[in-house]
């Protein structure tokens, strides 16, 4: 079920390599790596990415579209650290001996709110109506960078919702484009009922049909039905289960099971 | 009887789909070559043919959709026989295109994005197709129509009325290889000066001949010894990309030329296509051989098809003459050929693993990286992805020593660059030149003296203004790919800017957030700027947000989109400043009440009590935005 995952492991792996011999980051192929995230040593295996090894170091870094089942996206950005100076996601980015890792500042943490602003304005989000509030970790990390109302105007752009599906809906208006649907399906499912269609503002999600979800292979038990970081992929019938006050992210901010890591 | 005719008509196209399938070998990886093929022959990859062509290569229905929908060339939705596109980049209006889009919608009575009514013809705009020296310029179906006039509109129109066959249009032909039974086209390679690398006389084929008589590594060193960097724009060293991917597991290599120049106001590699293909050939059977490879490919953006026969005849020719193929001039165990991969329409394929996603027969959008190219590329297999530039300066270093390379253009800097200048100058075209070239230099030799300002490197360089006249063009200082815009003292350069970030929203794939969201907001406040509704703060706003879309941005493309906004706000502060004002009553000037409460207004079948037409009513308090505002007594 995970070979894909495997491989890609596999073949991160390799990459390390070729990027240690060839482009002369050093040769020193040890079972840890040293680096260091704001000024703090830490360690990380090689085929690591920065923040796999922050996570087991129990440092938070903000992040969306990452998922530690599956392939890295990429896609929204809110991982950007510096590398060295040089701007670079902490999903994709592996680890390097020596490497010097910049977080936790000012700058980018300006530039993750500029991020969740974007998300917000570009779809249709109304927070008070939606079944995944308090479980939504766009919102949630909206909270934890202090946003309490977006500075950018709203796109109000005209977006689906397919319902046609009758375990699961989409709502294209709460969609941000971090592809978990995509990869899941692909990879973990072995099915490929989600795929991009459309470039710039027209980008979108579009099911393996002619046009209905109803006609894909989609089950309610699949993966793809359950990675969704916000309301846009919903399995009916389950919404508002959970009284407010007790949901996920009502209780502490997101991010926090990471950083209790660090206290143990 | 009609639905029978469309039933012997579906299970044609059926065939005809399943045909073309077949003879790309029925491989997923040749997806652009068969979607395009079909759009060619059905004017659309319509829903059932996405169906078929999933059947057929043995993928899912979405996938197809997913190709089909990012490319700007291809189409779900039917078009006509005829589609004409006419050019709307900067330059292009600058000529006159806003006059020749009346004169077509006028001719045809149809409206940008339609199709007349028998189904015929379809007006669409595009953005820059790499005539910019001969604006205003359209391509009707494959074939490129410059220095429109409305009264040209007029016959082109009244001609393809006629056969509704763009091939049997006609023009004057242009110089050149333009000029060949092959090409056939009225396109200009207007070269107005010749270097001593590109265009100067050179002997075909010794470069590979004693690229040949050396061993791979020592290629590679040749090329670094003669400092060679991407004639592309990002100028990484060559060698050093050759090294890697030498070096790089893998059984197989490749080396794929990007010749999808979409950059606005760049069109040097087209002359390079059309005048010295053999040239850049020589070259990357050059590079097939340092890096290890046994295919080349190479990437020509779909607005230059008209050129593809042409070099299918030159690798035919090279093929004969054992310049390809098997044990090429006798070097035992060299096999090398290329292939030629067509574009469809997509600026972001320009960006090397855009470029090798499209090559793959996947929607362009970029790859992550690492990998590198150089480590896995091109369907997994270490690939070096040069520019075609670049390529031949690779062959005529191989000709004529490294030693001879460097000691044109500045000492950190060798060689010549070709640049394509366009916009208001006196003599637009190619110029050869050799790199260290000053921008004033520059704007003597094309005549252009007055100019306001000019855009090295195109909407992703940056605008200089005349305090910058003194710079040079070099990688030290202002690197391009080689696009030259030149303004002249009349043009507004804040609604140029605003019109170059409508080509970035335009062209992003959308896959990250700020280059998806980010290009549309700074436009935003651009026009609001540009409305006369800003506010100090929006510069700071604007300053702020391209810097952030810059840093966060995943690829080469958002990482310098919003330059158009960050280099006019450096270099042309004064139009902002004098555009900006602080509003009087601490209200957003942007910000229209009675426009807002209109929608309310209608529901509610009465007005606003508290704002009225005439401002707010005496003897009210009203709290906005957190602040209390007293009416006037």
């Amino acid at each position: 079920m995970y070979w894909c995952r495997v491989k890609y492991l596999r073949e991160r792996n390799e990459n390390e390599i070729f990027i240690k011999n060839n482009i002369g980051v050093g040769v020193k192929m040890s079972e840890k790596i040293t680096f260091t995230i704001d000024g703090v040593k830490t360690t990380g295996k090689p085929g690591q990415t920065i923040l796999e090894a922050a996570d087991d170091a129990g440092i938070y870094i903000p992040r969306l579209c990452q998922h530690p089942e599956l392939v890295p996206h990429g896609s929204c950005r809110v991982c950007t650290v510096l590398v060295n100076g040089r701007p670079q996601t902490a999903c994709t980015q592996p680890v390097a001996e020596g490497m010097i890792v910049e977080n936790n500042t000012k700058e980018l943490d300006e530039n993750r709110r500029d991020i969740i602003d974007m998300l917000f304005i570009e779809g249709n989000h109304f927070c008070m109506f939606c079944e995944k509030s308090g479980n939504c970790e766009l919102q949630a990390l909206a909270y934890r960078l202090g946003i309490l109302s977006p500075k950018f105007d709203y796109f109000y752009p005209k977006r689906n919702l397919d319902a046609t599906h009758p375990d699961i809906f989409i709502d294209h208006n709460r969609c941000i484009f971090c592809g978990r649907c995509v990869e899941a399906s692909k990879t973990i499912d072995g099915k490929g009922v989600f795929e991009f269609v459309g470039r710039g503002a027209e980008r979108k999600i579009a099911v393996n049909a002619e046009e209905y979800l109803k006609d894909t292979d989609l089950k309610i038990t699949d993966k793809a039905a359950d990675v969704c970081p916000v309301g846009a992929i919903i399995k009916k019938r389950t919404a508002f289960t959970i009284p407010i006050g007790q949901r996920k992210y009502d209780k502490k901010p997101i991010g926090s099971e990471i950083e209790e890591k660090k206290k143990n | 009887m009609s639905e029978n005719l469309q039933a012997d008509f579906d299970k044609l196209s059926r065939v005809e789909i399943k045909r073309i399938c077949q003879s790309c070998g029925n491989d997923r990886s040749k997806m652009m070559d068969i979607v395009r093929a079909v759009q060619q022959q059905f004017g659309r990859v319509s829903s059932e043919a996405m169906n078929i062509i999933a059947e057929c290569v043995n993928c899912r229905r979405v996938e197809v959709e997913s190709v089909v929908s990012f490319y700007a060339f291809l189409s779900k939705e039917a078009k006509g026989k005829v589609v004409i596109r006419l050019c709307n980049d900067v330059v292009d209006k600058m000529a006159g295109a806003d006059a020749i889009a009346e004169a077509f919608k006028r001719e045809l009575g149809i409206d940008f994005g339609q199709t007349t009514p028998d189904g015929k013809i379809t007006l669409e705009y595009t953005p820059c197709i790499g005539m910019c020296d001969q604006a205003p310029a359209a391509i009707i179906n494959d074939e490129i129509i410059t220095y429109l006039s409305t009264d040209k509109v007029k016959e082109i129109v009244a001609d393809i009325k006629k056969h509704y066959d763009p091939s049997k249009l006609k023009h004057r032909l242009g110089d050149g290889n333009n000029a060949d039974e092959i090409v056939h086209s009225c396109v200009h390679n207007g070269i107005r000066k010749k270097g001593a690398v590109i265009f100067a006389e050179y002997k075909s084929e010794a470069g590979l001949k004693n690229a040949l008589a050396v061993s791979p590594a020592e290629v590679i060193n040749e090329v670094k010894t003669a400092r060679l960097r991407g004639r592309g724009g990002a100028g990484f060293p060559t060698g050093m990309k050759w090294q890697f991917t030498r070096a790089a597991q893998g059984e197989k290599k490749f080396i794929i030329c990007n010749a999808d120049e979409g950059e606005p106001g760049t069109f040097k590699d087209r002359v390079i296509l059309t005048e010295r293909a053999d040239m850049l050939f020589e070259g990357m059977t050059i590079a097939g051989y340092a890096i290890g490879a046994e295919t080349g490919i190479l990437y020509v953006r779909g607005e230059y098809t008209y050129l593809r026969k042409l070099l299918e005849k030159v690798l035919k020719d090279r093929r004969n003459k054992n310049l390809l193929g098997k044990d090429i001039l006798g070097k035992k165990g060299f096999n090398f050929d290329i292939i030629i991969q067509m574009g469809a329409g997509a600026y972001i394929c320009g960006e090397e693993t855009a470029l090798i996603s499209s090559c793959e027969g996947l929607r362009g959008d970029p790859k992550t990286r690492p990998p590198f190219p150089a480590q896995k590329g091109y369907l997994g297999n270490p690939t070096a992805v040069n520019n075609v530039e670049t390529l031949c300066c690779v062959t005529r270093i191989l000709e004529m020593g490294a030693g001879w390379f460097v000691e044109k253009g500045s000492k950190s800097s060798p060689g010549t660059k070709l640049l394509s200048v366009s916009g208001d100058c006196k003599l637009p075209g190619v110029y050869e030149l050799s790199l260290g070239v000053k921008v004033k230099e520059l704007l003597k030799e094309v005549g252009a003296e007055d100019a306001q300002a000019v855009l090295v490197g195109g909407p992703s360089g940056q605008f200089v203004g005349q305090n910058g006249y003194n710079r040079t063009i070099c990688y030290d200082d202002l690197a391009t790919g080689g696009a030259i815009v030149v303004f002249g003292p009349e043009r507004n350069m804040l609604e140029i800017a605003a019109e170059y970030m409508d080509f970035f929203i335009e062209e992003s794939c959308g896959y990250c957030t700020p280059c998806r969201v980010g290009n549309v907001l700074l436009k935003k406040y651009l026009d609001k700027i540009l409305a006369g509704k800003g506010e100090p703060e929006d510069l700071d706003m604007l300053q702020k947000l391209g810097e952030s879309v810059k840093t966060t941005s995943r690829c080469g493309m958002g990482q310098t989109s919003p330059n158009p906004v960050l280099t006019t706000l450096k270099n042309f502060r004064k139009n902002y400043e004098a555009l900006v004002k602080k509003s009087p009553d601490g209200l957003q000037p942007a910000f229209d009440i009675r426009k807002a409460l209109a929608d309310a207004e209608k529901i509610a079948k009465r007005s606003s009590e508290i704002f009225t037409n005439k401002g707010c009513t005496p003897h009210t308090n009203v709290l906005v935005q957190g602040k209390i505002f007293k009416g006037k007594k």
